[in-house]
């Protein structure tokens, strides 16, 4: 059994706004071991890059509310105070964000912001300091990066930009790396070299990897186990061979459904999930995903249990109330969008 | 680099051109009365009158004019229509004290404009920001002359705390200098502290939000330091042209009213006496003197800014 980094349990993290409380995170549990890779996926808004800032309390505000435990070897990282955490933040968990155009500061070398977070955490000479970033620079693939550290992050494509944005989230060698939609602000062929590069490192580095995105075509590659997210809740979870040959939960075949494919007949056209996640103010009850679901059925305003259903080891959970042969017999259908309710 | 500078003295004299001739015009429009007779005075006979208007070349096509004021005011000969005096010794007469003034002035609504919106930005919503805000609000509308006349009445001629008004240069007694400028400084400073920290706190509440902010804060680094280096450092990059222009506009005698109240004898107030005497050769002297500084500094602002945003530097 691998070493156990990081686990969450029962996390719930709520809003308060002028609106109304918004349960953006509500009781999601996960583990990651070291050297694996979570892929948790789900579309906009339903918690998943909640959970993941979360992790380094950066949701933390006055308006902000959190229970259940993050556990990372041993402590809990929800209880800590700011200043405890701060320590843990870009040092043993590191997380790298969406845009690259954004995430740097403009009026920074590249080379800068990198012995920033090297000198944070460790009491090095600015030398020091900057010899590292131009070797990290050369790990993730910049060129000639003896020159491009005194760069400003407007001299680089949003590739290379992602690049140093990994560069400097590794500069501490986090034992976890948080991925929030690394590659949703890039060009499609710059993605995949993302992605590679992400897994290569991680290897290089002996990380954990948490890749978040809200397109399983991504976490299909690297990912060892898949939570899939909806409404704040984990709604499926488990190893990538049985997400992807043996999906459960009807969310996961719309989301799988949804996956452009070149290898089968044109469609007329795009397939999608009908409607809109729900609001996390006004949850529904039940199941969360019933309005959307084109199985629905009576039981289905009850709340159903995150539970092995299937029966197999490792366990593979989900939340939904059809049978195991009920699900297998609609499941083909549906993702490929002859359903009907 | 040396094609931008070029390029900005060119722009720099084309605008000082345009302005001098758009107060011509206005002076030359607008119904002021016959110059020739005001400065002969009340008894003058027709013929001095006459004499007058030729000796000045009030007689003579209005760009025949233009072009001989011109000439006047970069050869310094221009001599004011009422008294005769060279408005290039008034002018040098009046610029240590407004130099004293915007200068000292300048200082004190930097410093406390930036400490004005730090301080409600980091507190934003609460009731010390509501307080602050509310203070900002009444500097920003409260008249300068008004507040110049109460902190003179009430600060200087009911309780003798600070002197009454005038300059002393600093050359004579620099003590003095300070005393007497002390409130002319924070009396032309409250307008700019409160517009300033209104300013300065929306744009730390815009780049809070930033996403190279959360980048700063994921990297563990202290809460103080992403506010000094990543937060501040970017939100004050607009400051930086408001307070170019501002201060351009006070050092070039803009502060008309802060002068004349405390009576500094500054080129501000020699402005104001000028236009008060419909007087042409010092209104395009002070003019002339004001929209250089302003030309001049709004080119400072471009090359600062180009050197704290690397963005938009010339490669």
């Amino acid at each position: 059994m691998a070493e156990k980094l990081l686990e969450v349990t029962d996390l719930h993290v709520q809003f308060a706004t002028e609106d109304g409380v918004v349960r953006a995170v509500d009781g999601v549990s996960f583990a990651l071991e070291r050297g694996k890779v979570l892929g948790i996926v789900g579309e906009s808004g339903s918690g998943k890059s909640v959970t993941a800032m979360t992790l380094l309390g950066l949701t933390r505000g006055v308006n902000a509310k959190f229970e259940g435990a993050i556990e990372y070897k041993g402590e809990d990282l929800l209880k800590m105070s700011e200043a405890e955490l701060r320590r843990f933040r870009g040092n043993e968990l590191a997380m790298i964000f969406q845009d690259p155009m954004t995430s740097l500061n403009p009026v920074y070398r590249i080379g800068a912001q990198i012995t920033e977070a090297i000198r944070t955490h460790e009491d090095v000479s600015k030398q020091t300091a900057r010899n590292r970033a131009v070797q990290l620079l050369r790990q993730v693939g910049i060129p000639e990066p003896e020159e491009r550290v005194d760069d400003y992050p407007h001299q680089f494509s949003g590739g290379m930009r992602q690049r140093a944005m990994i560069a400097m989230a590794l500069s501490n060698n986090p034992d976890v790396l948080i991925a929030d939609e690394p590659t949703t602000a890039l060009d499609v062929t710059i993605q995949a070299q993302i992605i590679e590069l992400i897994d290569k490192l991680k290897d290089d580095f002996n990380s954990s990897v948490i890749l978040i995105t809200h397109d399983l075509g991504v976490v299909a590659d690297i990912a060892d186990d898949i939570a899939v997210m909806y409404a704040g809740r984990i709604v499926e979870y488990g190893t990538k061979r049985q997400l992807f040959y043996d999906p459960q939960h009807p969310y996961t075949w719309g989301l799988l459904g949804s996956i452009p494919r070149l290898d089968k007949e044109k469609p007329e056209k795009l397939a999608s999930i009908a409607g809109a996640p729900p609001s996390l103010i006004n949850l529904p009850q039940g199941c969360k995903f019933r309005p959307r679901c084109p199985h629905a059925f009576a039981k289905c305003t009850e709340h159903p249990p995150l539970e092995n259903r299937v029966g197999d080891s490792p366990p593979h959970l989900d939340r939904c109330w059809l049978t195991v042969e009920e699900k297998r017999s609609l499941r083909d259908l549906t993702i490929r969008g002859e359903a009907a309710a | 680099m040396l094609v931008f500078v070029v390029r900005r003295v060119i722009g720099m004299v084309l605008v000082l051109i345009a302005v001098s001739f758009i107060v011509f015009l206005i002076f030359v429009v607008v119904p002021g009365g016959d110059p020739a007779q005001r400065i002969a005075g009340r008894t003058a006979t027709e013929q001095n009158i006459e004499n007058i208007r030729h000796d000045w070349g009030f007689d003579q096509p209005f760009y025949v004019q233009y072009y001989d004021l011109m000439k006047k005011a970069f050869t310094n000969g221009l001599v004011s229509q009422t008294n005769q005096t060279s408005v290039d010794t008034q002018i040098w007469q009046g610029i240590p004290a407004t130099f004293s003034l915007a200068v000292g002035a300048a200082v004190i609504w930097l410093l406390f404009g930036v400490l004005v919106g730090v301080f409600s930005a980091i507190t934003a919503g609460r009731l010390s920001d509501r307080m602050i805000t509310l203070l900002a609000l009444i500097g920003i509308s409260m008249p300068v002359f008004w507040l110049g006349l109460l902190s003179r009445y009430f600060l200087a001629e009911k309780n003798a705390w600070f002197p009454d008004g005038e300059y002393v240069a600093f050359t004579v007694n620099p003590a003095q200098w300070l005393f007497h400028l002390i409130l002319p400084w924070f009396v032309l400073a409250v307008l700019f502290i409160g517009f300033y920290g209104r300013v300065l706190r929306g744009n730390i509440l815009d780049t809070i939000n930033e996403d190279y902010v959360r980048t700063a804060r994921a990297k563990g680094i202290d809460p103080r330091r992403v506010m000094l280096k990543h937060v501040l450092r970017n939100s004050l990059i607009p400051i930086v042209t408001l307070f170019g222009l501002d201060f351009a506009a006070v050092l070039g005698g803009g502060a008309i009213l802060t002068e004349t109240v405390f009576d500094l004898h500054g080129v501000g107030q020699y402005a104001a006496q000028s236009i008060s005497n419909f007087d042409l050769p010092p209104i395009i002297g002070v003019t002339l003197f004001g929209a250089f500084f302003i030309v001049f500094f709004s080119a400072v602002v471009d090359f600062l800014y180009a050197f704290l945003d690397p963005r938009i530097r010339p490669t």
